[in-house]
């Protein structure tokens, strides 16, 4: 007991501490920094949300982007003040039904996500009796279905012109806020039974049926609870972008996120935080091999745009190479951990190469 | 009064009859073994009463209970779980990088009446509920001497103890039919031994009626209140031990036909 006031002291305290750093960003940080850092929060909002149903319940499934696209586009549609819509929708006029509904922020957040949610329920009802690859494929498949609907759906997304002057989201502190109420909640529900259940399927499906888990019901419901964590996020995504095109939503931006939870490990949530800071950062922070570069008077040939991905493909192989379950595996960062960590430092290392061995 | 009765059932792959017109009752509180050669088609059985597979034809009765006769032919496999039919398997199936503690409370997770939501805050219904299955699983795990191993990874286990945990996980369901495949393949007289007094007990302790596949035959002869003999899917012989020991057609499967005879 007294263990569980401890970590819950230090949980508190560190959401505290992570709170000022917010603040701080907020207030004396260049709006570059403020930038990567809400970039950071929301991809760890989405990696969680991909982890859901690909590290922990083992179903390879690649629709990240399309619940993205569902709800920044909630968001998008919705924020928008009524009197500036016109000017947003000048090529083809806003459809009648929804041009004086308008939502605050936060009702389009949960709107976009309940939306992708449904989505998701009429596309698992299909696409989940699939397996492995095929799953992955299918749901990849309906991801670019998503974005071909919205680019059609002119009268309601305004197509392939986007929306422009959704009322930017500029403050780290509420994107602090919606990925610490995801993170709690998703812990929560990893850690309950149903997170249990979802566990047993990634581990063996046939057994876990034989314990009475409905072996479709779960699929479906992670599916959906990860659609709905994906269309919050992406909702955030448009909202701290300004404009929402369906060009942002391209498969290709699933791949981050697999790339995010891969790294961080697969079943690990902690890891998903961990690989979205790194992820998001990396990628900004090797912008240095972008630039062009001179040695001894010489300008060395390799530096120029798009080099940095190339260090960055590199990187990533080394780390599967050597970290083949990613950072934390399906480990997660505890308090207790940390703590005999903090006691024993270097004891913590011997005992992870005996246990590595 | 029979807990599981088979009414012909037949399971066809294709042109291969696995399974040919398999007609078994299985009594309250009884140990009922299910023997035969190597491909007889007695997993097949198994796998058609606990609805991975759904028979081609003829139908499967389960006795709940309350005593209500419930058509279970061709039942999602979850679903017959609930109604009270655990199962082993012949390969371990364990799951094997979560913890012994976490593959029994998995077993609890039938029994839960709160929906995510509630599971996911953590509502007092929700906890109440997971308070008695921890309750219950320390219970049962102290009861089988897994108490001290239960924060092992389940694939960390000697191969005996695994054996012993998927027993152990199927019990957690709280069944009232047990179906056992294979559960002494691979273990030492000894082992085996242990095993017979461990099924016993949680036969009576549990109340269980008890259904198995096993090809040790000093277990299956010892245990077994009456056998049933599979041979290329065909019901060769039943009987209680004694009979089936002295039956020439199950000598024949077994040990072949002697060609001067």
């Amino acid at each position: 007991m007294t263990m569980k006031k401890r970590n819950l002291l230090l949980s508190i305290i560190a959401v505290i501490v992570l709170f000022g750093v917010a603040n701080f960003v907020q207030l004396e940080m260049d709006a570059y920094i403020r930038r990567i850092v809400n970039l950071c929060m929301i991809y760890a909002i989405i990696g969680l949300s991909m982890n859901i149903t690909n590290g922990f319940v083992g179903q390879f499934a690649l629709g990240q982007a399309g619940f993205m696209a569902v709800g920044a586009y909630v968001v998008g549609i919705f924020t928008v003040p009524v009197a500036m819509r016109p000017g947003v929708f000048y090529a083809t006029p806003m459809n009648p039904a929804i041009i004086n509904i308008y939502m605050p922020l936060g009702v389009a957040l949960i709107v976009g996500g309940l939306l992708a949610a449904l989505i998701a329920f009429v596309i698992g009802t299909p696409v989940l009796r699939l397996r492995g690859d095929y799953l992955a494929i299918a749901t990849l498949g309906f991801s670019e279905i998503i974005r071909i609907v919205i680019t059609n759906a002119s009268s309601i997304t305004n197509g392939a012109l986007g929306i422009k002057n959704i009322p930017p989201l500029n403050d780290v502190r509420i994107i602090f806020l919606a990925t610490l109420i995801t993170f709690i909640l998703i812990t929560l529900l990893i850690n309950s039974s149903y997170g249990r259940a979802f566990k047993a399927i990634r581990e063996d499906e046939i057994a876990a049926e034989a314990m009475g888990i409905d072996l479709f019901y779960h699929k479906n419901l992670a599916f959906m609870i990860s659609a709905f964590f994906a269309g919050i996020g992406g909702g955030l995504y448009g909202a701290l972008l300004g404009t929402v095109d369906p060009k942002n939503f391209l498969f290709t931006l699933t791949y981050n996120f697999l790339l995010i939870i891969v790294l961080g490990g697969m079943g690990s949530i902690t890891g998903s935080m961990l690989g979205a800071v790194i992820v998001t950062a990396g990628l900004e922070y090797l912008r240095v091999f972008d630039e062009p570069l001179e040695l001894f008077g010489m300008a060395i040939p390799l530096f120029r745009p798009g080099f940095r991905m190339v260090m960055f493909s590199v990187l990533l192989m080394f780390c599967v190479l050597f970290w083949r379950k990613g950072i934390m595996g399906t480990e997660e960062f505890t308090w207790d951990k940390f703590v005999n960590f903090c006691k024993h430092p270097l004891a913590y290392f011997t005992k992870k190469g005996a246990h590595a061995e | 009064m029979n807990v599981l009765k088979t009414n012909s059932i037949t399971m066809q792959f294709g042109g291969v009859i696995a399974v040919n017109e398999l007609a078994i009752d299985v009594n309250e509180h009884e140990i009922v073994a299910l023997i035969g050669p190597n491909g007889a088609g007695k997993t097949t059985a198994f796998n058609m009463i606990t609805g991975v597979y759904k028979p081609t034809s003829g139908t499967v009765q389960y006795t709940d209970v309350q005593g209500n006769q419930i058509d279970i032919t061709g039942k999602k496999p979850s679903d017959i779980a609930k109604l009270g039919i655990a199962r082993t398997f012949q390969n371990i199936r364990l799951f094997k990088e979560l913890s012994v503690y976490e593959n029994v409370m998995i077993a609890k997770h039938l029994h839960l009446k709160a929906n995510f939501l509630a599971a996911t805050l953590h509502l007092p219904g929700y906890n109440k509920e997971q308070a008695e299955a921890e309750a219950s699983v320390e219970k049962l795990l102290k009861s089988v001497n897994l108490w001290e191993l239960r924060n092992e990874k389940a694939s960390a286990l000697p191969y005996g103890q695994q054996r012993h945990l998927e027993i152990v996980r199927a019990l957690a369901t709280e069944p009232r039919l047990l179906l056992l495949d294979e559960p002494a393949a691979g273990m030492n007289p000894k082992e085996t031994e242990e095993l017979t007094a461990f099924i016993r007990q949680i036969r009576d302790q549990y109340n269980l009626t008890i259904f198995l596949i096993e090809h040790h035959m000093d277990l299956v002869m010892e245990i077994s209140d009456r056998i049933y003999v599979l041979d290329f899917g065909m019901t060769i012989a039943q009987g209680d031990p004694q009979s089936i020991q002295n039956n020439q057609r199950v000598i024949t499967a077994y040990l072949g036909e002697d060609e001067d005879a």
